[in-house]
């Protein structure tokens, strides 16, 4: 009895805070969608009264709103696309780096991996500033960018304000997310295994594929999952650098939450972005799974 | 061949890492109005910020909630941590991990619709709730850590030598996992100064904080002030990592 008392009064207050917080908020967001937006924004009563008594005032015009119009599909389809170009980018470019990292001496590993991780420590904004900068059409970057072009007569390009600026700088603040997890996973294998594969006659590039990234799939799985999932809800990095045409998702439910003050409408959207979130990390586990299982 | 192949890839990504937050720092003491070229060495921009009384505001915001909820979520988080080591839990595991799973902004328009829905005004509290309920879990995860690389035998002995479940606690585990707990508090500190897009959606007309200050100036005038209170919350942020990485080396790669 007393042990539990213990457990009860050492768990209690944290998981009390999280339900409070965390639970309740996400439930009434679920319920949120169902309503009625209010006259003023926010949203409208639950229960409505009249001359027969209360009833539900619920709907599900937000979801019919959802598919009526093939507009938000289709930003949804190109937030998909944003966040699959990510993060092949950033597997393209956390691979090569994760494999120097396990593959240096070890004194300098930790420091190396120190290097990544700082980055990702800094500010969210001021990362996203420092491509507004970078990208400006006064910056050094896009006068080098613009007169190499020049070179073959073709005419000075835009680079802020556009996807490009928005994929660029997704693949930048997500990138170490990347790493870690394939460097975690490189760390471990074993040298023996490429030492065997080279004595049986293997050249590098056959060990790199054959033994190297075959073992490392593990890694690559968890990294894709890091990376791809947040950027799907992702608004401010295509809100500073997107312009129009950049737009992603999690912009939309900004703005029907803060702007168009449709809030069932922002509820909805966010529902459908968590559901659609889960039904592709919950497919790729499963196939990940199956792989697994095969190869044995 | 592919060793200096692999060598030469991995300083370029280091450097594509590296070169955007130069920039910021470098035209932070760039005597000119615009981000574009170098004109000369100046301190201007720091004198500008320290004049800016909206920004020294938001700034003191910053500082209060950031103070509030690493205090605050220190203490959930040492409870859950210790909970989740000590007892077989269901519930609390998945509620310490969900926050940090789910896209922010789901965390933040869900906590919007809560504090209007409990006619909470929106400001300082409002935001210090928020801040709390995802620091929670990163201090969590960090006392537990510890506590697993917590040699066993030491409470126990004390228990043995007839100490109370409580004294064997203050007096044994908490001195060992205290570096655990600091790195937590610093980390839920910085995780709250930085935050950007829960702050957003809970913070209503009436506070701000520095990255909303940040997020406004952005949007509206881009001047290289934007560029000083960036290096000074760099150098604020580097310092506590630097901190939170020597007392559990491990704490950092959470985030």
């Amino acid at each position: 009895m007393a042990k539990h008392l213990g457990k009860w009064l050492i768990s209690g207050p944290p998981v009390l805070y999280l339900i409070v917080f965390f639970v309740i908020p996400t439930c009434i967001m679920v319920l949120a969608s169902f309503r009625y937006a209010g006259e003023y924004g926010g949203l409208a009563p639950v229960l409505l009264h009249d001359a027969s008594g209360a009833h539900l005032n619920l709907t599900l015009e937000s979801y019919q709103e959802f598919f009526s119009d093939f507009i938000y599909s289709w930003l949804f389809i190109k937030t998909l696309v944003y966040a699959l170009v990510t993060t092949f980018c950033c597997l393209l470019m956390a691979y090569p780096l994760a494999l120097l990292i396990a593959r240096s001496a070890s004194k300098y590993r930790d420091l190396l991996v120190l290097l990544v991780i700082l980055p990702f420590w800094s500010n969210f904004l001021i990362r996203i500033y420092a491509w507004m900068i970078l990208l400006g059409p006064q910056s050094a970057f896009s006068a080098a960018l613009n007169g190499f072009l020049g070179i073959f007569g073709v005419g000075p390009v835009r680079l802020l304000f556009t996807p490009f600026a928005v994929v660029l700088c997704l693949i930048y603040v997500q990138l170490p997310f990347m790493v870690l997890p394939l460097y975690a996973n490189l760390e471990k294998h074993d040298p023996a295994l490429l030492d065997a594969a080279q004595d049986l006659g293997a050249n590098a590039w056959q060990r790199f594929w054959r033994v190297t990234f075959p073992l490392s799939l593990p890694g690559i799985y968890a990294g894709v999952a890091l990376v791809f999932v947040p950027v799907l809800g992702i608004f401010a990095v295509p809100d500073i650098l997107g312009g129009t045409r950049g737009i992603m998702i999690g912009n939309l439910i900004k703005q029907e939450f803060l702007e168009a003050r449709d809030w069932p409408f922002g509820s909805a959207l966010s529902i459908m972005l968590t559901i659609g979130a889960m039904i592709i990390v919950g497919g790729a586990a499963l196939f990940a799974g199956r792989r697994r299982s095969g190869d044995v | 061949m592919s060793k200096k192949l692999l060598a030469a890839s991995g300083i370029a990504v280091y450097a594509f890492l590296y070169l955007p937050l130069v920039v910021v720092v470098a035209y932070s003491f760039n005597n000119s109005k615009l981000n574009a070229e170098w004109v000369g060495f100046t301190w201007h921009w720091y004198q500008v910020l320290l004049s800016d009384d909206t920004m020294l505001k938001a700034a003191g915001n910053s500082l209060l909630i950031a103070l509030t909820a690493s205090l605050a979520s220190t203490v959930l988080g040492t409870m859950a941590g210790y909970a989740l080591y000590r007892y077989k839990l269901k519930l609390l595991p998945v509620l310490v991990m969900a926050p940090l799973a789910i896209p922010e902004i789901l965390v933040g328009v869900s906590l919007l619709i809560f504090f209007v829905a409990i006619n909470l005004t929106l400001g300082l509290l409002s935001i210090m709730l928020s801040h709390i309920a995802f620091c929670v879990g990163f201090v969590a995860i960090v006392v537990r850590s510890r506590l697993s690389g917590m040699d066993e035998s030491l409470p126990e002995a004390a228990r043995d030598l007839g100490a109370t479940p409580f004294q064997a606690f203050r007096l044994v585990t908490l001195p060992l996992i205290a570096p655990g707990i600091i790195a937590g508090a610093l980390l839920a500190f910085t995780l709250s100064i930085d935050d950007f897009v829960i702050t957003f959606f809970t913070a209503g007309v009436g506070a701000s904080t520095l990255p909303l200050q940040i997020y406004s100036m952005i949007k509206i005038a881009v001047t290289p002030e934007v560029n000083a209170i960036s290096t000074l919350l760099m150098l604020l942020t580097l310092f506590l990592i630097v901190v939170a990485s020597r007392l559990s080396p491990d704490s950092i790669r959470g985030r």
